[in-house]
């Protein structure tokens, strides 16, 4: 069983800069066909200042700069063999762009058990900030270990 | 350009096919979300995990999601969505984005649309199920 001392846990602020390759890379890896996303001519004819970032992408800042404190492959002691991505939301309220550098920050939310024990849920909120502090999204991860249970 | 699309109870929205997801996929998926889980990358750290093979990214389905939304409202629309995966997407898989509009309505002065959004794969199973409030206009 993950640690409930963990609930109410709040990560220290993380920053991380939005590469425009990164960018390019994840706008090809999933078959993007909107050039507003790998082409800044494009994006910029759409009204961007310069490639947005896909809704999704937010998930990929906070993989690239997993927190130090309430970090489920780290303090948490969560092994990536056992875990399943049980739910995900977004809420956009300002684009990221190539070249912001985001702050993150992740608190986690609950964590509880199911099926006898079987199945441990963590849940965890993460923000995440503009240069100019402009809150851009939130997110709401939900991961799911596979424990070990004796027969 | 096509028509607009008509945001009304019922309409369903045009359908996004990707795949089938390879090897290859998964592999360039990991590295460009940063996502290095072995369980999606080394079939013999899946094995060992008992998953029996690599499978995809939850969160490349949802990738595909977006793209799928982005047909009806562009991403500056999409307020706020979320899913929950409810199964596996192995590798070779064909994955399939559908959805409806579940109902239209008004919030703080702005017309709105909530729709339903899934992915299902070749054999019919649902992998991802969820909801995405959008902009109408």
């Amino acid at each position: 069983m993950v640690d409930r001392a963990f609930v109410g846990v709040v990560s220290e602020p993380r920053n991380i800069e939005v590469e425009k390759g990164q960018l390019k890379f994840f706008a090809k890896a999933t078959g993007e066909t909107n050039a507003i996303y790998f082409d800044e001519a494009a994006a910029a004819r759409a009204g961007h200042r310069t490639l947005p970032a896909p809704l999704t992408y937010m998930f990929c800042l906070a993989s690239a700069a997993p927190a130090k404190r309430g970090a489920i492959f780290g303090d948490m002691g969560v092994d990536q063999a056992r875990v399943l991505h049980g739910e995900q939301s977004f809420t956009h309220y300002a684009p990221i762009y190539a070249g912001d550098v985001i702050t993150l920050v992740t608190e986690t939310i609950d964590i509880y058990s199911k099926k006898g024990g079987a199945l441990d849920f963590i849940v965890q909120d993460t923000r995440a900030t503009n240069q100019d502090g402009v809150l851009c999204a939130e997110m709401r991860f939900t991961v799911v270990v596979r424990n070990e249970v004796a027969p | 350009m096509s028509e607009p699309f008509s945001f009304r109870p019922g309409a369903v929205l045009p359908e996004l096919v990707r795949g089938p997801i390879t090897r290859g996929t998964l592999a360039l998926y990991a590295g460009a979300s940063n996502d290095h889980v072995m369980l999606h990358i080394d079939s013999d750290f899946a094995k060992a995990a008992g998953m029996g093979d690599v499978f995809a990214h939850g969160m490349l389905s949802m990738a595909y999601l977006a793209q799928f939304i982005a047909q009806v409202a562009p991403a500056q629309n999409v307020q706020s969505w979320q899913v929950r995966f409810l199964a596996i997407t192995p590798v070779h898989a064909t994955v399939r984005c559908s959805g409806e509009v579940l109902d239209v309505y008004e919030a703080e002065g702005r017309a709105l649309a909530r729709l339903r959004i899934r992915t299902t794969i070749d054999s019919g199973v649902t992998t991802l199920e969820g909801e995405a409030i959008v902009a109408r206009s």
